[in-house]
């Protein structure tokens, strides 16, 4: 009942997937996004997975687990996981976590699918 | 004196950061540390959901938020049995791994974090944030 806190859309970009995630990710929504990211790292014939985080104001620990779970699977695969426009909430979340190193994060979508 | 409760229905997590959202930038919080505060008390709330009631959607919460001399004070009061809190210890950051930073992310924002739990029942999670510019984490 109600309406979900995040949208997320999944679309193809070449030999990527690009994940669109709009709203806030928590303890509630985050598990919408889990599911996403883990079908995505899982599309045959892939060589990276690319999340646009430009449209979500707030995220929570639930939503880093899940970047980071998507991360773990991507590594397995051989798949580049990349991150790009990120907002300043979710950018500080992954440095207070101190993940802000280990995610590869671009600026812009160009960027994020541009040949590393 | 703020109270709001709510039942322990992940879905009302938006309503308390709202809450906690607009009283720190009354009390004139800079927005990142507005931010940090506000994610604090969500972790601090979705423990509660996700441990001491184990994802029950009917339970309490009761958010208490005091502004006073120079802190802002914020107490989580549920009615559930005393917390596990070897499972909320927050981990080793070099550990790239999902979950345990919530406890991580409380302890990093807060000036003071003191945990109790009542003979009667319930657990207290006591949080405290200085007004900005008197805040030692900075």
């Amino acid at each position: 009942m109600g309406k979900d806190l995040i949208d997320v859309h999944t679309r193809s970009a070449k030999d990527a997937v690009v994940i669109d995630v709009k709203g806030q990710v928590d303890l509630f929504s985050s598990p919408k996004l889990r599911t996403a990211i883990l079908a995505a790292v899982n599309t045959p014939q892939l060589t990276r997975v690319a999340i646009n985080l430009s449209e979500v104001s707030y995220m929570d620990s639930s939503g880093i687990a899940s970047l980071v779970e998507g991360l773990q699977h991507a590594r397995g695969k051989k798949l580049l996981l990349v991150l790009f426009g990120l907002q300043q909430g979710p950018r500080e979340v992954l440095e207070l976590a101190r993940l802000d190193k280990i995610f590869t994060i671009r600026p812009t979508e160009l960027e994020a699918l541009a040949d590393q | 004196m703020i109270a709001l409760r709510i039942t322990s229905d992940p879905k009302l997590l938006s309503i308390v950061r709202a809450m906690v959202g607009q009283l720190c930038d009354l009390l004139d919080y800079p927005p990142p540390e507005q931010r940090k505060i506000v994610l604090a008390v969500d972790e601090a709330c979705a423990n509660i959901i996700k441990h001491t009631y184990k994802g029950d959607r009917t339970q309490g919460i009761e958010i208490l938020c005091k502004a006073e001399d120079d802190l802002l004070e914020i107490v989580l009061q549920d009615y559930g049995p005393p917390l596990d809190l070897d499972g909320i210890r927050p981990r080793d950051l070099a550990e790239i791994r999902p979950g345990g930073l919530g406890t991580h992310f409380i302890r990093n924002v807060m000036d003071e974090v003191n945990y109790a739990h009542k003979d009667g029942g319930g657990n207290t999670l006591r949080m405290v944030k200085r007004f900005p510019n008197t805040s030692s984490k900075e």
